[in-house]
């Protein structure tokens, strides 16, 4: 499964050996290195790399984790598949990296569980690391011991949520925690825990190799570096793309081949849906910023069900455990089925829609607080189609 | 459940205890074998789970119930679950469940009399990119067409 268009980061020829020129460098000097590029989050907060490491690292304990997340859950998200199969090498390195720079010696992988057919692979590179003493102990001559596990999620959207995914791995139930403190204080069994995605980890051990200047040269004065785009729906040439950030909206889907558009989801499930007339915005943190998903309507489509799927979605996903996402969840998609009877009053959408807001910022999670953001939007741009259609 | 299988079972607990420690951070791997051995996690295996790892039942209950990929009850011997999300939604995964439906007379949420099939919805598989997509089981299978659908079952049926 290639990236689809001409890669510009993840390219074998930039792998070089990141990790050994890691290895050589001071843990300081790859703190500095990684905050100086920029490198923000690619999981979808966009919380910069390097201060993430910075705070793991100044944190005192004698143990501490990291911890990729790889639990990939947005609907139309697919890219940590693509690298966790076709840099599955730089993926651990960028942890071992991540673990030399903030005095970690101990790595998971949280695999969701629908990708447990790709474990067999993952753990054979594992086990090729081990043996070339890229992993265990004393790697590469350097003194540095780090070991990686492997573990398995179990069909649950919310443990994508670092607190939860850390819940998970302690042997909970994948509820949320209330933050602060943050992982990098209070992670793993109470450690100093950094958190991760997959390809904000795999683009580490590039960047140390190819250098931050080359880094800081592509994307935009907030945004360095590239993002992966899931592209789905319907487009001719559906998968990955790598992008500069700034590149808009109609540019990516051109690539896949889009015709006829209606509107573009852009962040899955719990993103923002663009209708045609703004496809000139951009991705980036600047202007539309995303974990990296883009599914694309075509002019047939009826966003009312689009909709109705993704609330179906989320109040099935969300954990329960706080009021505004468990219950307004299950109102927004009420009101969805009560449009779709030709019951639902202009008055009562307002308040919906306000109710939507309420959970944006009561909720305990992401998870409540990205929910209505599909509702919203869509209510926004298409509301006056679909209440004159049903 | 006969004692001779009790002891199996308490046996291949105590053995997954030992590989992933007795700590609670072991609960989740001891399950996700328990339930791909057995199918389920069932009443007596949730007990020894916790016995052996030194919590409460309930707790280890509240974890099970919790993923969406672990039963209490018995399921059949193969799990068809057909991705319900956007991206499949939009390449015609209704015409795929009415597939399946049909090929193994029975509905979604059901599982066939001889506890061979059951039929489920899931949410995306991140497969989006080769929709309609699914999971018999652990394995993934994509761009599915209903005549596609025969085929898998075929060989499935085979077995
Ligand atoms: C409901 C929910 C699901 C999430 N799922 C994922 C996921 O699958 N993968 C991921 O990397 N981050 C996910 N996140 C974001 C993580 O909480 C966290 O911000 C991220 O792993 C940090 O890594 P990054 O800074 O490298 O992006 C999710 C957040 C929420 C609220
Ligand atoms: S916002 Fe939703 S998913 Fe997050 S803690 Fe509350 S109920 Fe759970
Ligand atoms: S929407 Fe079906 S696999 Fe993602």
């Amino acid at each position: 499964m290639p990236i689809l268009n001409k890669a510009i980061v993840f390219k074998q020829e930039n792998c070089g050996d990141g990790l050994q020129k890691a290895l050589n460098m001071k843990p300081i000097d790859i703190l500095f290195a990684v905050r100086e590029s920029g490198l923000k989050g690619r999981g979808g907060a966009g919380f910069p790399a390097g201060s993430k490491w910075m705070l793991a690292s100044a944190a005192q304990s004698d143990k501490k984790y990291v911890i990729c997340n790889a639990d990939e859950g947005e609907p139309g998200t697919f890219k940590d598949r693509l690298l966790l199969t076709e840099f599955t090498e730089q993926v651990f390195n960028g942890m071992t990296i991540c673990g030399y720079a903030i005095g970690a010696h101990h790595g998971f992988v949280y695999l969701r569980g629908e990708y447990s057919y790709m474990i067999d692979e993952m753990q054979a590179t594992l086990q090729q690391l081990h043996n070339s003493g890229r992993l265990g102990k004393n790697i590469l001559g350097s003194g540095f011991d780090f070991d990686i596990e492997i573990r398995l999620g179990s069909g649950a959207y919310v443990c994508g949520e670092e607190s939860a995914l850390i819940e998970s791995l302690e042997g909970n139930r994948g509820e949320p925690r209330n933050r602060p403190p943050y992982p990098a204080n209070t992670g793993y069994m109470g450690f100093p825990t950094v958190v991760n995605n997959v390809e904000t980890l795999a683009t580490v051990p590039i960047l140390i190799n190819k250098g931050v200047d080359w880094f800081t040269s592509i994307g935009t004065e907030k945004s360095r570096g590239t993002k992966l785009i899931s592209v789905s729906g319907d487009v001719d040439r559906p998968g990955v793309y790598e992008i500069p950030y700034g590149t808009t909206i109609m540019e990516i889907i051109e690539m896949a081949g889009a015709r006829d558009v209606k509107a573009v989801q852009v962040g899955g499930a719990s993103g923002i849906c663009i209708p045609e007339a703004e496809l000139h915005r951009n991705i980036s943190f600047e202007d539309v910023p995303t974990g990296g998903s883009i599914i694309v309507f075509n002019n047939s489509r009826d966003m009312l069900k689009i909709l109705e799927n993704f609330m179906e979605f989320f109040t099935e996903e969300s954990c329960g455990q706080c009021t505004p996402c468990r219950i307004g969840n299950k109102k927004l998609l009420d009101g969805v089925f009560m449009i779709e009877r030709g019951e639902c009053s202009v008055q009562y959408l307002r308040e919906l829609i306000s109710l939507g807001e309420t959970m944006q910022v009561a909720s305990k999670c992401g998870l409540g607080q990205s929910s209505p953001n599909s509702f919203i939007t869509i209510m926004k741009h298409f509301g006056d189609e679909i209440l004159s259609k049903y | 459940m006969l004692v001779s299988e009790i002891n199996t079972l308490t046996e291949e607990i105590s053995s997954l205890v030992e590989k992933y420690g007795a700590g609670r951070q072991s609960l989740l791997p001891i399950l996700q074998e328990i339930q791909i051995r057995y199918g389920h996690i069932s009443d007596v295996a949730q007990q020894e789970i916790a016995r052996l790892l030194d919590i409460h039942p309930v707790e280890v209950y509240g974890v099970t119930t919790f993923y969406s990929f672990l039963n209490t009850t018995k399921r059949a011997k193969y799990n068809i679950r057909l991705c319900k999300t956007i991206s499949c939604d939009l390449t015609n995964k209704d015409g795929i469940a009415r597939a399946l439906e049909r090929e193994l007379g029975i509905k979604f949420g059901e599982i066939s009399s001889d506890e061979k099939y059951s039929l489920a919805y899931v949410s995306c598989l991140g497969m989006c990119d080769q929709g309609p997509a699914m999971l018999i089981n652990n394995q993934v299978y994509s761009k599915l067409t209903p005549r596609k659908v025969v085929e898998i079952l075929d060989q499935i049926k085979g077995r």
